[in-house]
This record gives structure tokens, C-alpha cells and sequence, in this order.
């Protein structure tokens, strides 16, 4: 909502010394959003003087003709000036902009040579000076306009103060100068005159022109008057003109812009028709499906059951409180006109307004509720408007069709503000605030103003109290503390998790989570892969990716990339999210209402549909984890750095190692002969190894890129941990090195070992690996260094010696293993 | 005395002069001062205390000197062999010192090499502002609660208020999906209300998480973006209380002179509601209030539709953007950078932001 500060003057007795900080304060805590507060006299920078033309000698031999003018403009000898404009003759007053001045939009003036003569300084058109649309000719000021050299700006309408504020959707009334007006009295506590309250011609049993109003749910309101023989030619007045271009609405015709004109200041939308361009009685109705109308902007538009149109016996004529039609619209040489102001459902026409993607500043209004009785009083400012400035004869005759409820009492307690608030609000002190908003109060019953749709329930009420009471005024209390019981289990686990990582060497991203549909392919998922089956967004930024991820990779990948091609080439990222995993089996969740909580069943239903969204952790890595340096060399990153993130991560959730296990397994996207399965108490909890090198090749990263992804929900909670009995008794130490079939996982050779070792083994650490001829084809050796301890006593030697004699048979039994060197 | 029947040669009785003892001493303190190790001070040892050393041989000749003399020279024996062991074992420690001395000269390295063999990661800013923030509610008696980030569009919409006709719940604002009755949720505030219909008052909750809106990412929008907001349900609570929270909050984050500042605006989910902006005095072109959040009320159809009574208990809430905090906070001058996952953003955070 854009207005001048001197409309607003009009009808509020604002201070004379208001300044921009103290309307920009006022408005804020009013709840108005200020866009802008400009002050115009500011906008033109140099001298802007009154100037009289002394001299006109016509230049000819130009494309066009020019003049050469001598202007007085209070100086010792007058200015000469060159002029392309021929509106004006010796002795006129015009506006003159003087060298080193500056017009809007930063065209700065300077004396200069043009046409052979020197112009210094320009004579000025309204739009020039950004007052108007107005430019065939300059200005010509009136003869008592000033003496030449005198300022200009306040002759010109230059002096006003531009107020631009956005406007919150529940306070349709402050889309009108009326409305701010009421709000700055208010705030400022000085007298307000409502531009509404005017002497205006109630409705007549006789109409001017015969309407039915077949749906008052849509339209509960529809008044209209006619004047006949206007001058068509009649232009708007500079006054008028120049407020429309203040509020960025253009001027079109007189009739049109009075409409204009009053929405701004009243909040009153209105429309002019033409009424030789109708026939027959007018019909207010929903329009029949599928029916057509050409809006005035030349889009032919089908209409919905929902939308309500203005008929005459021709069809639709008006596509109602949104656009006009072009075949009833005023046009050029209208001399008899009907003014329509009406009054409809805001819901109908935000619906209508949203169905076209028709946003007019109608629509805008209509939407966020306009105040029902103000039709007649509009319709008599818009025929004073029009008769004084254009003639005709209005017609004796007012059509109101009036459905208008009255506004419903509301029921405030009289301790309600204060328990909201928080703040003592006495009785009175309530009923003064709603009284200045326009609000009848008597004891707790509160009749709103028809003006105020917004306010229906006592908490609109207790708000408007807050707002105008002052919202810096309520005090800073801090509230009883509550009872915290810390973080979750599951929200440890993700920071540990994320700490953790950290603290090894990955960065942390966070991917978005729109995945290309080709993502799936290009990561070697097969057929049927449950990650293949993944939500689609239907209105995605992106069209190329539309879909939500079922894996962090796909996107951490692509992260990845951006990094590598901005010259990092060491890089190990990991992110923790959401993944998205939809229900193979949908059916329609129940219609939850708002009126009472759903039941307990409701809700459950209600939630099937909802995706599960485990979330993930995910790490890639590629390039060195070990840089070069002046030690020597760097070490790659391996499948084996991928599976140790994993292991870190579950560390970090307070899993004790020995309810992890790594087992081989074949997993898209990873290399089928390294990759692991990672197993939490004997569940699969995610993957880890080197990609697979079709993956590598297809999304071009470097050779050997290596990942891991874990469930981090699957993961179980940490528990409470049992301490260990320190046995202070020395350990013996024994090496064991098993020659036994290469395939053999070194992880079950381990467990084998440690299951045989028994109780007196305190560790097993493998610290080699050896293949070689000597050892045998297929073969490979395995050495363990095996801890022996026990809690009581110092080990003999044949003890320990049994219990690795006990773990190698084991090993031997399960495995063929033979000691080597044995 | 018969000197016939004496092997003892008695001018070898010279050795026990206090002359010869002194000159003995004399020569062994110059030899050990001499020597510039302690390998040259251990050879010198035989010559100067061994048994042919001068005060060794000295002291055979005792027994050849009548008994009467034997006490004194053995005294001066005595006090010259512990002189001369005295002046080994000064030397030995003195060159012993000298040789730790150099030991620590030698061993001198170049502390400034660099040694970043195994780098360190970082989190992500968002990531730990988030945890700074929650654990300042946790502080404060609240819970932090989640919710799924793809939500019912009720949780998302309606039983906030925002009715099927709200311009925000079109798709120019919102993302659906091929699952009707599904939204990616536009706020943090559907975990909220799936946190009144889960427990009964009183409540103080925050959710910190991801939301989404249809903005094309550009130097101050991302269309997937994080909140925090906060919810507190009991009986009697006011807007001085929600005010109080966000001052103490306020102060928490940015320290002692951050207070906010409210603009009346408009919510569907609250009423009375605020704009609220706080005054930040570290900002890096100077103190000045910055938009930080919106809060407000809760609205007793709120309330109503997640079945908490609106006679007994009040509520309010409250919520702000992290990426709009981090922005003024840390001088984040493009969105570009929290979202493109360049490790050398994040890597400047380290474990903290």
C-alpha cells in the first residue's frame, strides 16, 4: 500500500512536525511492515525554481522543431534554455531545473550546447519531475503559481512525504487511507475524521437499473448508481492524477480513475460500466462451469463453478471483484455510466483471484476483507467526484442490495488481556483501547466495527489490546523453569556420531536431498532395489531432480565432485540426514478436522502414509586420508579407511566393538570384492568399501573412491557400561601364525581364536599378513598376537600354553588352520 | 734401628713427604682439568688413584716408617688421596653436565614443521549452531523434538491454522508430493504439533531441523533451509514470559547487551504475534538490530485441534532461521556457501562456530 503522507493529513491531525523516524516507529508498532518512506522535495537534488519565459525564438532546420527560450529565473540576466516542448508561450510560468541539478532517476542537468545554442538547464514536464504521467508539453503553472527564482517544489506537489507499508493479510482495512489514518490516530492519540461518514442517498424502492442477486453468499452486498451525459472528454484532475502515480496505479480515464481513487482512499473497490454497452437487468451469479469470458486485459478465460460473474442478457460481463470484460468496461467517448460498488466473499475471491493468477489491487482487498457498508457512501463520493469535474446528471435513483449480517458480539473476559499479556490491564483501560479501533463496548460484550472482519473471537480482541497497549511495553519475565530430560538417546548418537567423524578427518555437508531419477543407474542399483522406490516431488525446483533421496550417497557424491573441481584433491566428506523410504501399500489417510484433536486411531491412520525417514550417516573419500609431506609419503585413502569410519561411528554411538562384525558382502554401489556388510548384534546396519569401478567411471570420479553409509535408527542405543576388572597380575604374551586358505575371513579366524583362547585371553591383535609360495598356493598366514592374564594369579607357562594350544585347535578344526613353523 | 735387617729402602720414603704429597695432588687436579671428556678423565684415573698412582704408592711405605710416625703420614696420606678423588669426581661431574648440556643442543629440532599427517575434519556451522542453540533450551528445562521432514500436509497446515485457502499452502510456496496429503514441511512447527497431541502440559520444546520452500537458491534464499522453534504449553503463561525467554536467549547467544525488540504482525498460528528483531552489538558494520524471528501466542484453535484446552493453558512460541542467524553472526555474506558443501567453509568452523 503505497500513499503520501498528505492524504493521510486529510483525515488524521497528525503532529506538524512529524518526522520520518517517528511515522516510521508509528507505523511498525502499528503492525504495518514500511517498506519505504520517501521524502519527495528530496528526490529532484539541485535548484528547482519557478521561471518565466521572456523570450520564445523558433529554431528551424531540426528533425523537429525547437525552440530557444530566455527565462527569468531570479537571476541578474536570464537563463537561456533550449526546449523541444511547444505548449507554452512569452510570459508563462514553467518549472526550470538549473545546471547541477539532478532529476529522478539520476539524469543530472548541466549547461551544454545543443542545436547550435547553449541550453543551461531544462524546462521541466510532470513526468520529468516523477509527479505524473503527464509529458506531451511542460508544465505551464498557473500565473499566481510565483516569482520567478522562487523554489518549485512546493508549487509542483513536490513537498509531499511518500509512505509505501506491506500490509499483513488480516487487516484489510489498513489497505486504505481511511485506515491508516483510524491507526495513526489512534497511536498518536489525536482526532481522526472517517472520509466515510459523509451525508450519502440511501437505497430506493425504484432502482436506476434492474439487478438480481442470485447468490448472497458470494455477494451480500451490491449497491450502484448511474450518471448520464458526462464529458467524455473530461480529464482527472492534476490533484488526483497525482496521488494514483504516488500509490503506482496508472491514470486511464476520468471515470476509472475516481474508481481508483476511492479504493485508495476508502478501501472500496468499484467498477464503471458503460450503460449503453449492457442490456437487459444485470444477474449477480456463480458462473456455469466451463463458461468463457474475455477479462480486460485480453485473456479469453474458462470459469469455474466457484467464481461469481456480473451477467447482463448478453452472458457474463464481469468476472466479479476481479476483472472487468471488455465488452461492458468504459471505453473512450462513454457518456452515460453505471457505478457499481458491491461487496464479496473474501474466500470466493481469493480463490478466483488465485484459479486466473489475477492479483489486481481489487483482488488484494477483496481477499484480506473490505468493510461491507461502505458502498453508498462511496458511490456518492465517486458521483460528486465525477459530476464536478465532468458534468452529466446522476440519476435520483440508488440501487442497495443489502444481505449484510451485522457483526456478532464477542464475549471477552474481563481478565483475558492480562492473562495473555501478562501485563495488568484494567477494565476501562480495554474498552478505551477497542472503543479507538472502532469497537462498541458494553461490560465484556465487544460489537467489532464493520470494518474489522478480522476480529471474531476474544484472542483478536486481547491482540488488538497488546498491539495497541504497546508491545515494548510488556515486560521481560523469565518463565518457571521446566523439567528437561535431555537429550535423546538418538540426538547423542547423531552428534557423538558427527563429532566423531569430525574429529577423524571428514568435513561435514548437508546435501539437498532432490535426487535425478537416472541417480539410481548411473549407481548400479538392480532391479528391484527397495532404493529404487523413492517419493516424487510434483512441483520440483529442478525438473531434473524430482525425486527424494533413499541414500545419502548419491547427493554426498555429487558434493564430492564440486569439491574435486574446484581443485581440492584430498577430500572425506560425511553428512547425517534423512532419507526418505515411501510405503509400498497407500491408502487414503482419513480427513482430519480442526475443531477437536484427532483420536488416538485417527492419528495412527493418518500417519501410515508418512514415509519412514530413517537417518542415515554417510562418508566418502577419495585422494590421500594421509598426506605427503616432508615425513615422507602420503597414504591413499582405501576400502579399509571406509569401513574404519563406519566402526568409528558405531564406536561413537556407545556400541562396544564386540557387537560389531564385518562380513563381505555384494552391495550396489560398492566394488562386489570390497565391500563389507556392517553387522550390529547380527543386523545389517550399512556397508562400506571401495565403489565399484563402473560406478567410479560413470560418475568420472578418481579411481578407488571409497564410502560407507549406516542406518544410524537401526543403531541400538547406548548402553549403560559394565567397568572391567583391572587384573593387576602380569600378562603373558604368545604369537600363534595359522597357515590356512586365503578365503578365510580374517574376522572368523579372530573370533575363532578368541572363542578357543577362553576366559584367560585378555586380547588377539592379527599383526600380519603373509602370502607367499613358501606358505602355499591359495594359502595364506595369519598372525595373532595373543594377551593372556589372569584376574588372580600370575599365569604358569603351561597354562598359557594350553589356552593357546585350546585356541588354535579351534581355529584348526573350523578352518584347517595349521601352525606355521609348527 | 738396624737398617741391615730392613728390605725397605729407605729412600723410597721420600713418596710420603707432605712435598711429594702435595705435588701428587697438585699434578693430578692439572691432569683432570685437563682432560675435555669424560673418556679422557676415566684414562687418567690408573695414573692418578690406580695402584702405581703416586698416592697408592705413598701409602705402601707406611709400614716402613717407625711407629712412632706412621699416625701422621697416614693422616697425610689420607687427605691427599681424598683431595685427588675430590678433584675426579668434581671434573667427572662437571663433564658429565656438559655433556647433558650438549646432548639437549644436539637433539634441538625445528618445533614450526608442520605435522598435519592425519587432518582434521569439521562440522558443518548449521550443524553445530544448532547444537548451541538446543543445548541453551536444554539449559532452560526444554526438550528438543523432531519430526519427519516429509509431513502430513494437516501437520504442516491445518492443524496450524493455515486453512486449505492460505495462499502459502499453493504450489508456489510449498513442495508436494506423488503421496497426497504429504508435504515437505514448510517449518519446524508440525513437530511441534505432533508433540501436543503426544504429551499433555506442561510443555517447553524445541525443534531444530530442516524446511523447505520453493525459493531458488541465491545469495539470501535456499529452499531447503533450518529452523529452530520453540514451544512452551502450561497454565499461565503470557507474552512477558515469551519476551523473557527471547531476552534471556538473546543474551545467551550474542552476550550481556542483546535484548529483542517486537513488531506487532501476523500469524495464523499465534495471536497475539511479533516480528522480533534483536539488537547485535558484534555485528561486523557496526551494533544495530537485526531481523532475527517471529513468535507470538499459540492460537487457541491451535491448541483446540491438538487437544490441549485453551481455558486452562496458555502457550507461546516462537522460531527463527539458523542460516539467517549464521549470516549475521558469523558474516555468512551468500547462501551459496552453506549449501555447496566447499570443505573450505566448513573446514574454517572446525568443532565449533
Amino acid at each position: 500500500m503505497k500513499t503520501s503522507l498528505s492524504w493521510l493529513r486529510e483525515y488524521v491531525a497528525l503532529p506538524a512536525d512529524l518526522t520520518a523516524e517517528r511515522l516510521d516507529q508509528a507505523l511498525t508498532n502499528l503492525g504495518m511492515e514500511v517498506e519505504s518512506i520517501v521524502d519527495q522535495a528530496a528526490t529532484i537534488q539541485g535548484d528547482l525554481v519557478v521561471g518565466r519565459v521572456l523570450t520564445i525564438e523558433e529554431l528551424t532546420g531540426f528533425k523537429k522543431p525547437i525552440r530557444f527560450c530566455t527565462v527569468d529565473v531570479g537571476r541578474e540576466a536570464p537563463q537561456e534554455i533550449v526546449c523541444g516542448a511547444r505548449n507554452f508561450a512569452e510570459g508563462d510560468l514553467v518549472v526550470v531545473i538549473l545546471p547541477g541539478g539532478e532529476l529522478p532517476g539520476g539524469f543530472k542537468i548541466g549547461a551544454r550546447k545543443t542545436y547550435g545554442r547553449n541550453s543551461n538547464g531544462m524546462i521541466c514536464s510532470a513526468r520529468e519531475l516523477g509527479i505524473s504521467d503527464e509529458h506531451e508539453g511542460i508544465i505551464v503553472l498557473p500565473a499566481q503559481a510565483g516569482a520567478p527564482g522562487v523554489d518549485a517544489r512546493p508549487v509542483v506537489g513536490l513537498d509531499d512525504v511518500l509512505v509505501e507499508v506491506e500490509i499483513t493479510p488480516d487487516r484489510g482495512y489498513e489497505m486504505s487511507v481511511r485506515g491508516i489514518a483510524r491507526e495513526l490516530a489512534t497511536h498518536f492519540g489525536v482526532s481522526y475524521t472517517d472520509p466515510a461518514a459523509i451525508e450519502h442517498k440511501k437505497g430506493t424502492a425504484d432502482v436506476p437499473y434492474a439487478v438480481t442477486v442470485e447468490d448472497t453468499v458470494g455477494c451480500d452486498r451490491f449497491s450502484a448508481r448511474v450518471v448520464r451525459g458526462i464529458d467524455p472528454a473530461a480529464k482527472s484532475p492534476e490533484w488526483m492524477q497525482r496521488r494514483l502515480l504516488q500509490a503506482g496505479i496508472r491514470t486511464i480515464s476520468l471515470p476509472v480513475d475516481i474508481t481508483n481513487y476511492l479504493m485508495l482512499e476508502l478501501g472500496q473497490p468499484m467498477h464503471v460500466f458503460d450503460l449503453q454497452r449492457i442490456s437487459g437487468g444485470l444477474v449477480v451469479r456463480r458462473a456455469h462451469p466451463g463458461e468463457k469470458l474475455t477479462t480486460l486485459d485480453g485473456v479469453a478465460r474458462v470459469l469455474d463453478a466457484e467464481d461469481m460473474v456480473i451477467c447482463d442478457e448478453t452472458g457474463p460481463i464481469s468476472l466479479a471483484a476481479v476483472m472487468g470484460g471488455e465488452t461492458s468496461e468504459w471505453q473512450q467517448g462513454t457518456v452515460d455510466v453505471l457505478l457499481e460498488a458491491a461487496h464479496w466473499d473474501p474466500v470466493m475471491v481469493g480463490r478466483t483471484a488465485r484459479r486466473h493468477k489475477l492479483f489486481s489491487e481489487a483482488a488484494k482487498r477483496w481477499e484480506r476483507g473490505v468493510d461491507p457498508q461502505l458502498t453508498l457512501a462511496s458511490l456518492e463520493r465517486a458521483v460528486a467526484i465525477l459530476t464536478e469535474h465532468a458534468g452529466g446528471t446522476p440519476d435520483e435513483r440508488v440501487l442497495d442490495l443489502d444481505h449484510v449480517a451485522p457483526p456478532a458480539a464477542i464475549h471477552l473476559p474481563a481478565d483475558l488481556p492480562s492473562r495473555i499479556i501478562g501485563l495488568p490491564y484494567a477494565q476501562d483501560r480495554i474498552a478505551e483501547l477497542l472503543t479507538a479501533v472502532g469497537c462498541t463496548v458494553a461490560g465484556s460484550d465487544v460489537v467489532p466495527p464493520s470494518w474489522r472482519p478480522d476480529l471474531l473471537t476474544p484472542i483478536d480482541l486481547v491482540e488488538e489490546v497488546a498491539r495497541l497497549g504497546g508491545y515494548n511495553d510488556i515486560p521481560s519475565v523469565l518463565p518457571p523453569t521446566g523439567a528437561s530430560n535431555g537429550l535423546t538417546p538418538a540426538q547423542r548418537r547423531r552428534r557423538s556420531v558427527g563429532r566423531a567423524l569430525a574429529e577423524n578427518g571428514y568435513v561435514e555437508v548437508l546435501s539437498y536431498p532432490f535426487v535425478a531419477p537416472g541417480s539410481a543407474d548411473q549407481l548400479g542399483l538392480p532391479d528391484g532395489d527397495p532404493r529404487r522406490s523413492a517419493v516424487r516431488l510434483t512441483n520440483p525446483l529442478s525438473e531434473e531432480e524430482p525425486l527424494l533421496r533413499t541414500s545419502l550417497i548419491g547427493p554426498l557424491l555429487g558434493t564430492l565432485k564440486r569439491n574435486l573441481g574446484r581443485g581440492h584433491r584430498d577430500v572425506a566428506l560425511f553428512e547425517t540426514g534423512t532419507v526418505f523410504l515411501p510405503h509400498l501399500a497407500e491408502t487414503a489417510p482419513p480427513v482430519l478436522g480442526v475443531d477437536r484433536r484427532p483420536t488416538d486411531e485417527e492419528w495412527a491412520q493418518a500417519n501410515t502414509i508418512v514415509p519412514e525417514q530413517p537417518w542415515h550417516l554417510a562418508a566418502v573419500l577419495s585422494g590421500d586420508v594421509e598426506p605427503a609431506g616432508w615425513w615422507g609419503q602420503g597414504r591413499a585413502a582405501t576400502w579399509a579407511d571406509a569401513i574404519e569410519a563406519a566402526r568409528v561411528a558405531i564406536s561413537a554411538a556407545g556400541v562396544p566393538d564386540a557387537r560389531v562384525t564385518v562380513r563381505a558382502a555384494e552391495q550396489a554401489p560398492w566394488h562386489p570384492g570390497r565391500c563389507a556388510a556392517i553387522v550390529v548384534d547380527g543386523t545389517v546396519v550399512g556397508h562400506a568399501g571401495e565403489l565399484h569401478p563402473a560406478v567410479v567411471s560413470t560418475l568420472e570420479l578418481p579411481k578407488r573412491t571409497s564410502a560407507m553409509e549406516l542406518d544410524l535408527d537401526a543403531l541400538p542405543d547406548a548402553q549403560v557400561v559394565d567397568a572391567v576388572h583391572i587384573s593387576t597380575f602380569p600378562p603373558a604374551l604368545i604369537d600363534v601364525a595359522l597357515v590356512l586358505d586365503a578365503t578365510v575371513p580374517a574376522e572368523e579366524v579372530r573370533t575363532a581364536l578368541a572363542e578357543g583362547a577362553g576366559s584367560l585371553l585378555e586380547s588377539v591383535a592379527l599383526f600380519d599378513v603373509y602370502e607367499s609360495a613358501q606358505v602355499g598356493e591359495g594359502k595364506r598366514s595369519l598372525a595373532y598376537k595373543l594377551t593372556f592374564r589372569a584376574p588372580d594369579r600370575t599365569l604358569t607357562s603351561e597354562e598359557t600354553i594350553a589356552a593357546r594350544d585350546a585356541a588354535v585347535t579351534l581355529a584348526s578344526s573350523r578352518f584347517g588352520a595349521t601352525l606355521r613353523g609348527a | 734401628m738396624s737398617y741391615r735387617n730392613d728390605p725397605y729402602d729407605p729412600k723410597q720414603a721420600v713418596l710420603l713427604s707432605p712435598e711429594s704429597l702435595e705435588a701428587a695432588v697438585a699434578d693430578a687436579e692439572k691432569a683432570f682439568a685437563q682432560a675435555a671428556d669424560l673418556d679422557a678423565l676415566v684414562a687418567l684415573k690408573p695414573a692418578h688413584l690406580g695402584d702405581r698412582s703416586p698416592v697408592s704408592l705413598a701409602r705402601r711405605e707406611i709400614g716402613s716408617l717407625p711407629p712412632a710416625a706412621k699416625s701422621d703420614a697416614g693422616k697425610r696420606v689420607n687427605i691427599a688421596r681424598q683431595a685427588v678423588q675430590g678433584a675426579y669426581d668434581a671434573r667427572q661431574a662437571e663433564l658429565e653436565a656438559d655433556r647433558a648440556a650438549r646432548v639437549l643442543v644436539e637433539e634441538r629440532v625445528d618445533v614450526t614443521l608442520p605435522w598435519n599427517r592425519r587432518p582434521r575434519g569439521a562440522r558443518h556451522p548449521l550443524t553445530t549452531l544448532m547444537d548451541h542453540m538446543g543445548d541453551l533450551f536444554v539449559g532452560m528445562g526444554y526438550d528438543i523434538v523432531d519430526g519427519p521432514q516429509l509431513e502430513l500436509e494437516w501437520a504442516n497446515f491445518d492443524a496450524l491454522n493455515i486453512g486449505p485457502d492460505n495462499p502459502v499452502r499453493g504450489a508456489s510456496d510449498t513442495f508436494f508430493v506423488d503421496v497426497p496429503g504429504l508435504v515437505m514441511r514448510t517449518h519446524t512447527s508440525p513437530g511441534q504439533v505432533r508433540t501436543m497431541l503426544s504429551r499433555k502440559p506442561p510443555i517447553r520444546v524445541v525443534s531444530p531441523g530442516r524446511a523447505y520452500r520453493t525459493d531458488e537458491l541465491d545469495a539470501t534464499h535456499t529452499p531447503v533451509f533450518h529452523q529452530i522453534e520453540g514451544l512452551v504449553i502450561d497454565e499461565g503463561i503470557t507474552m512477558a514470559h515469551l519476551r523473557g525467554t527471547l531476552d534471556h536467549f538473546a543474551k545467551a547467544m550474542f552476550g550481556p547487551d542483546a535484548r529483542t525488540r517486537w513488531r506487532p504482525h501476523y500469524f495464523p498460528f499465534t495471536e497475539p504475534s511479533a516480528e522480533f528483531d534483536v539488537w547485535f552489538a558484534q555485528h561486523r558494520d557496526g551494533p544495530r538490530w537485526v531481523e532475527w524471528g517471529g513468535c507470538g501466542m499459540v492460537n487457541p484453535r491451535v491448541l483446540t485441534a491438538c487437544g490441549i484446552d485453551p481455558a486452562t493453558y496458555s502457550g507461546f512460541a516462537f522460531g527463527m532461521g539458523v542460516e539467517r542467524t549464521l549470516m549475521f553472526r558469523n558474516g555468512v555474506s551468500d547462501m551459496h556457501d552453506m549449501v555447496e558443501g566447499d570443505v573450505r567453509f566448513t573446514t574454517n568452523f572446525g568443532m565449533e562456530s
